[in-house]
């Protein structure tokens, strides 16, 4: 193959997973106006796992929820592997999230009266509705998460840890092309939360799905392609 | 949908109580109907009966049998209106009768028609001093075979056969022709007076196609105003005491109706409002405010619906168990289903209060939660 066709060939999968160019996010509180993201512009490629890594209050969750299409931003465009999200309406945001992205978020939030294997079809149900193919899907899932034998089993029924993972699962059932985990490892010690690293790390990897993942935890940095960093709203690559 | 359907799967203990409320409700609601058909069928069943359009009075006797006269004359002048296609006369004495084996005081009240056009369920006139007993009377020995005498002056009366389901002003009717009756009124009451040909009313059968509320006004302009005719069913309600009863009733039916309406409105708030996290969970996933409305009214019909099958089964059951002529309580098909339609309604109609609260949770609540 020549040099051309090699480009041809990884024009594609090249496409960033995500562009966030000049947002900023205002929130209003009666007269008081809170600037929690200003002038955010970053690129994420189609493979690449980045940390977002700041402290308390300084923007990360906002970042996360306007990149996964749950906000919309004050100014400034967002696209998501190449689809502009800018200027959609709640129920466009809606689809858009049922096919594109995948959420992993603080609290795990899982529905506590349904197995593991049902809060990973969950995600079939609100979208693509494929049936069997989400069955298989999840069981392929729970396996690769090591839930193959706890897949009958209810939230309550289930540790911390193997919580976070069925929560990883239910954030790949669509076959996203960008996860956001916000401080996915802020509820778990910090053995578990290594493995819950590197267990994102492999599964993105393998994927070739672009994550960003949101910490105020310096040792996760480790397990990520590269680290931004945001500080009172302000990002610095 | 699918998630709330699991919901009332896998906890039904969270909506016991409302179902249990809600059938409670629904019971009442069936009882309070059965109670008023019951009133209703024992004052009017037998008006409600008769085949035919119009019924006919007297214009002074305020729609009321006992003060109404209709002579042959007037008889032939509505029988020439035009769209009337049959007229028959009635008139019914209201009197008490002894029974063969009975004390003389236990005595069967009775409401002794004559009548030419057979209403439903009545066949056509008997012979002389012979009547169709209504069988709510058997319990006081009134039967086929058995001759009872009607009223103070004692007419023998035999009764030839049974009909079901006619009373009129509570009391179980006697259907026999127009001469027997006409004889039996003016031995017992001779204030009556009663004349030859006469009748209290009459049954009018309008055209097929005729209308039958133009036919019951030219009735009354040709008898000069002499006559007020009314439809089956205004004379049904122009009967003492039925449009109080059906209003009392209805109004009590339309109040436990509310009462429903806030049960669900109450406990779908409140479980919308314990779900929040979790409807946030879902938008953020990529559930509408639709489809989580949607398992909410899903939750909320199948638990009236339960409930509903509960309070059928229970006002059934009290339908079989209350000895007849004790209660006068009727339970029709009719009413369960018009009961089922209304808590249908409450169900939905309360989760509405729901939707304002579901649409206002914001999928954005999901993520980072616990700062
Ligand atoms: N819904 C909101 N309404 C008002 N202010 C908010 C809201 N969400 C976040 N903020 C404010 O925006 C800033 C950034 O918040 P956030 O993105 O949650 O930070 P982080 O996730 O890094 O802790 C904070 O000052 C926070 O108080
Ligand atoms: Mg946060």
């Amino acid at each position: 193959m020549t040099t051309v066709g090699q480009e041809q060939e990884q024009e594609q999968p090249t496409r960033p997973a995500l562009e966030m160019v000049g947002v900023r996010k205002v929130y209003k509180m009666g007269d008081e106006e809170v600037v929690a993201l200003d002038h955010a512009t970053l690129m994420i490629g189609a493979d690449e796992v980045v940390a977002l890594l700041g402290p308390s209050g300084s923007g990360k969750t906002t970042l996360c929820s306007i990149a996964g299409g749950l906000l919309a931003p004050t100014a400034g465009s967002v696209v998501v592997g190449g689809q502009d999200i800018t200027g959609y309406n709640a129920k466009r945001l809606a689809k858009f999230r049922q096919e594109t992205v995948g959420f992993v978020f603080q609290s795990v939030n899982l529905v506590p009266f349904l197995t593991a294997r049902e809060n990973l079809l969950v995600v079939d149900q609100l979208g693509r509705r494929t049936g069997k193919a989400a069955r298989d899907r999840a069981d392929q899932l729970l396996e690769e998460l090591g839930l193959a034998d706890r897949r009958d089993n209810l939230p309550s029924q289930l540790s911390g840890g193997q919580r976070q993972r069925v929560a990883i699962g239910r954030s790949l059932m669509n076959e996203p092309l960008l996860v956001l985990f916000d401080e996915p490892t802020s509820a778990l010690d910090t053995e578990l939360g290594e493995q819950v690293m590197e267990l994102i790390r492999t599964e993105m990897k393998s994927r070739g799905t672009a994550a960003v993942v949101v910490t105020h935890d310096e040792r996760i940095v480790h397990y990520t392609d590269r680290t931004m960093h945001i500080v009172d709203g302000v990002l610095h690559a | 949908m699918r998630i709330a359907w699991l919901e009332l799967r896998r906890r039904p203990s969270r909506f016991v109580t409302a179902t249990a409320i809600l059938a409670l409700l629904a019971t009442l609601l069936m009882l309070l109907g059965g109670l008023l058909d019951g009133l209703l069928s024992g004052s009017t069943s037998a008006v409600a009966a008769q085949r035919g359009d119009l019924l006919v009075f007297s214009s002074t006797a305020e729609k009321s049998f006992v003060r109404s006269r209709i002579p042959p004359v007037q008889r032939a002048t509505v029988a020439q209106v035009p769209g009337v296609a049959e007229v028959g006369g009635i008139g019914v004495a209201q009197l008490a009768a002894r029974v063969p084996g009975k004390g003389p005081r236990d005595l069967a009240d009775v409401a002794l028609f004559g009548y030419e056009l057979a209403p439903k369920g009545v066949p056509s006139p008997p012979g002389p001093g012979e009547a169709y007993a209504d069988s709510s009377l058997e319990r006081k020995g009134v039967r086929t075979g058995v001759t009872i005498e009607v009223g103070p002056a004692r007419t023998p009366v035999k009764i030839v056969g049974t009909v079901n389901g006619l009373s009129y002003s509570d009391q179980g009717t006697l259907w026999s022709s127009a001469d027997t009756w006409r004889m039996t009124i003016n031995a017992n009451l001779p204030e009556a007076g009663v004349g030859p040909g006469v009748f209290q009313a009459l049954v009018v059968r309008v055209d097929p196609g005729a209308d039958a509320t133009a036919v019951a006004g030219r009735i009354d302009r040709a008898t000069g105003g002499a006559t007020e005719s009314l439809t089956v069913s205004n004379a049904v309600d122009a009967i003492p005491g039925v449009s109080q009863q059906r209003s009392t009733f209805n109004q009590i039916i339309g109040v436990t109706v509310v009462i429903a309406v806030v049960v669900v409105a109450l406990f779908f708030a409140l479980l919308t409002v314990e779900r929040t996290v979790l409807y946030g969970v879902l938008k953020a996933l990529g559930a509408t405010s639709g489809t989580l409305f949607g398992g909410v009214v899903l939750q909320g019909v199948v638990v009236t619906a339960i409930a509903t099958a509960v309070g059928a089964g229970i006002a059934l059951l009290l339908a079989a168990v209350i000895p007849p002529g004790t209660i006068p309580y009727t339970l029709l098909a009719s009413r369960v289903l018009s009961s089922s339609l209304f808590l249908l309604f409450a169900a939905i109609f309360g989760c509405v209060f729901s939707l304002r609260r579901v649409l206002r949770i914001d999928p954005a609540s999901a993520i980072g939660g616990g700062q």
